[in-house]
């Protein structure tokens, strides 16, 4: 792979719809972690989506054209890093499928999926992060399925938060089962979703944890929504803000003062 | 939920239905936890697993490649062995076939357990005849005491709690002299036991399915726990088998490597207690078996899939391992899927056999988390599939119109990205807005499937695009 720039050092940050809608506080600590390890981030404003709800509904076309548009908006990046297993799931292994019969664009598209990591294994293994942070806190960890199956995310959380001062991890039940979130499914079939999440919020609650951690976005606003339905306590944070310090505002969905 | 009018396309309300039953939570709750562990102990016990993983998926591939010479050369064999192989394209037809074996002479007719006598409907049509049908798996056997269809392809009863059972032995045996209500599990399955002894020795005809067909030999393999397939075929003067095209493999050998992989899938055992091998009628030197040996092959579409993207769902040696570790049918069970086959394998194949139109729901209704895959003996990428049938249907026109409206706008707003960030800041705005200090909102504007079982966290005010420009000037 040709370095893109001089340092072979400049990271793409593909924030994600739902950070950059509903939790910009996530993609601050992405930033801030990938600066720590001495690399430069930049965000590019032409990013949107990854197109997985064209994707996962059937719509091939439109899935195809989103990943277009992602696949120029990160040409020139050494590196992109998003917060998020499904979205860089859809990058490295759905985004070469979408070309098949285009070998021009599925030559860009396995380009970028070789340059393209998530999160916390771009920490772990490009950045070799060294975890300078305090969190006094009982805590346990969702391992949401497109990064745990599509990506193989499962110890580089663990070992980022094994490094964080005060914390202790209290694995819990199933904690590689689906929450029901899913995308769209989520609102699709919404009464077989309430049975997958509240089985969740279940082995939540057993894991006798304050904190609920987990590396997506999208399922971490189907627990926390869920907790909030049942009047449950678990707090819920993205597990980049609790690396980066950066757990000063109030969980999600948690009331602000 | 309403069994007699169930059908794939009412899955929606039969998920529903299905959700509310608090019999079938307990005992789902209690199947998915001894089916999950039990396969994993036996699989990490198996230090070539994967090996053999590997292996059988190109047994298997290969075998469907040619699939139109092995079938040929199994029937070969089974008529040199001494039996009768017949052909039926639709269920109809495999259905009439066995009628014309049965014939009208024969009374009581055994069943050992046999998916595709469900794509038949054969006991339905067996009994129009004025046949009795006994169903000697003791799963089947429950179920058919509650006129019920299998939720499960490899645990017909799975849907039940041992209290349910109960009671249905306390309704239906004291014909056979009854009087105490059993609860305990030995209890119960002495008491099956001891009545279905008697219908072994009493039938004349045992139908049995096939988990595979050998091409090399001629002969018809069965696994179960209880033996019950056994005698179903070795007691009865006719033994005919009913099992789908897809189910040949080219050897022994072949059979061998698959029979690792199936019991270690499927309830974790190295091996199930009986593999039986069928190969002709009795000869004359044996001491018994049947005096006539059938099978009938069913395609009910499955020739179609032959070279299409669906293939790899040929492969599926029907072991449950992926209904064992789906977080929606562990959910739901298998009856609110409406067809035959229920959770990933069946949400796959039951469009391929009865038309994505009339199933719509299956492929969808599915949150791609990928366990299945990651627990399919046969490396069958089901939630690929999956996400194929969806495709098909988006170009069929199959889609709901609300779904389609909503990508329409959705692909029209990510392909802008000014229009899309001056939508999402109004968007975060307006919903922290709404959410004030509460952090959640209980009800949101066009949110109602995501509102009506969880509330929504509400975004911090401005979006990251708003706030990292900012920060930049």
């Amino acid at each position: 792979m040709p370095d893109r720039t001089k340092n072979n050092n400049r990271v793409g940050l593909l924030v994600t719809c739902l950070v950059d809608l509903f939790r910009p506080n996530v993609g601050f600590a992405a930033v801030k972690l990938i600066e720590q390890a001495g690399f430069e981030v930049d965000v590019p404003s032409a990013q949107t989506c990854c197109g997985q709800p064209a994707y996962n509904s059937g719509d091939a076309k439109s899935a195809a054209a989103v990943a277009r548009h992602v696949i120029r908006t990160f040409e020139n990046y050494d590196y992109v890093v998003a917060p998020s297993g499904s979205c860089i799931g859809m990058i490295k292994e759905h985004y070469p499928r979408l070309f098949e019969s285009d070998f021009d664009l599925k030559t860009k598209a396995e380009d970028l999926a070789q340059r393209t990591y998530e999160l916390t294994t771009f920490l772990v293994q490009v950045c070799k992060l060294k975890v300078n942070t305090t969190f006094n806190a009982t805590v346990t960890y969702h391992d949401s399925c497109a990064g745990l199956r599509e990506l193989g995310v499962k110890n580089q959380p663990r070992m980022l938060l094994s490094q964080v001062e005060g914390l202790k991890l209290n694995e819990m039940e199933d904690s590689e089962v689906c929450c029901g979130f899913g995308g769209t499914f989520c609102v699709k079939y919404p009464d077989i979703s309430e049975r997958m999440v509240s089985e969740k919020t279940n082995n939540i609650k057993k894991a006798k944890a304050d904190f609920i951690l987990g590396g997506d976005l999208g399922c971490l606003l189907n627990i926390a929504g869920r907790i909030k339905r049942e009047s449950g306590e678990t707090q819920v944070f993205h597990v980049a803000e609790v690396l980066a310090g950066m757990v000063t505002i109030p969980a999600i969905g948690e009331k602000s003062e | 939920m309403n069994l007699e009018n169930r059908s794939a396309a009412r899955f929606k309300q039969q998920a529903a239905s299905a959700l509310k039953d608090n019999n079938l939570k307990t005992a789902l709750a209690k199947a998915k936890d001894g089916f999950v562990l039990k396969r994993l102990h036996a699989v990490e016990d198996l230090d070539e697993f994967e090996a053999i993983r590997a292996e059988a998926r190109k047994i298997k591939d290969h075998a469907l490649s040619h699939l139109d010479f092995y079938l040929e050369e199994f029937e070969r064999k089974v008529k040199e062995n001494g039996g009768h192989v017949h052909w039926a394209q639709t269920p109809e037809q495999a259905c009439a076939l066995v009628m014309d074996i049965v014939g009208t002479e024969a009374k009581q007719v055994l069943k050992g357990k046999s998916m595709v006598s469900e794509e038949m409907g054969l006991n339905a049509a067996l009994e129009a005849k004025g046949h009795t049908v006994v169903e000697t798996d003791l799963g089947e056997y429950i179920i058919q005491l509650a006129h019920e269809p299998p939720s499960h392809i490899i645990a017909p009863a799975v849907h039940k709690t041992r209290d349910q059972i109960s009671d249905l032995f306390h309704g239906e045996h004291p014909k056979y002299g009854l009087n105490e209500r059993l609860t305990e599990v030995p209890d119960l399955v002495n008491e099956a036991r001891q009545v279905l002894r008697e219908k072994f020795l009493n039938s004349d005809v045992g139908i049995t399915g096939a988990n595979f067909l050998i091409a090399e030999t001629g002969s018809t393999v069965i696994v179960t726990n209880e033996g019950n397939g056994d005698l179903s075929q070795i007691l009865p003067k006719v033994h005919i088998v009913t099992a789908s095209i897809e189910k040949v493999v080219p050897t022994l050998n072949d059979t061998a490597t698959l029979l690792r992989l199936l019991g270690r899938s499927a309830t974790g055992q190295e091996m199930s207690s009986y593999t039986t091998f069928s190969t002709g009628p009795k000869r004359a030197n044996d001491h018994d078996g049947p005096e006539e040996f059938h099978v009938v092959l069913l395609d009910n579409g499955r020739s179609k899939v032959l070279g299409s993207e669906f293939q790899d769902i040929l492969r599926c040696i029907k072991c449950g391992a992926c209904l064992n570790h789906c977080p929606v049918y562990g959910a739901i069970g298998g009856h609110a899927y409406g067809w035959v086959y229920s959770g990933p394998m069946g949400s796959v194949l039951t469009p391929l056999i009865i038309g994505l139109e009339n199933s719509y729901d299956l492929p969808n209704a599915c949150s791609l988390n990928g366990r299945c895959a990651k627990v399919c003996p046969m490396s069958i990428p089901l939630p690929d599939l999956l996400r194929q049938h969806r495709f098909k249907a988006f170009q069929r026109g199959l889609t709901d119109s609300r779904t389609k409206l909503g990508l329409k706008a959705w692909a029209y707003l990510v392909t802008r990205p000014k229009l899309y960030s001056g939508l999402t800041s109004l968007a975060a705005k307006a919903l922290a807005l709404l959410g004030g200090s509460r952090g959640v909102l209980r009800k949101a504007p066009l949110a109602s499937g995501w509102t009506s079982v969880r509330d929504l966290p509400v975004p911090q005010g401005q979006t990251f695009q708003q706030q990292w420009k900012k920060a930049s000037e």
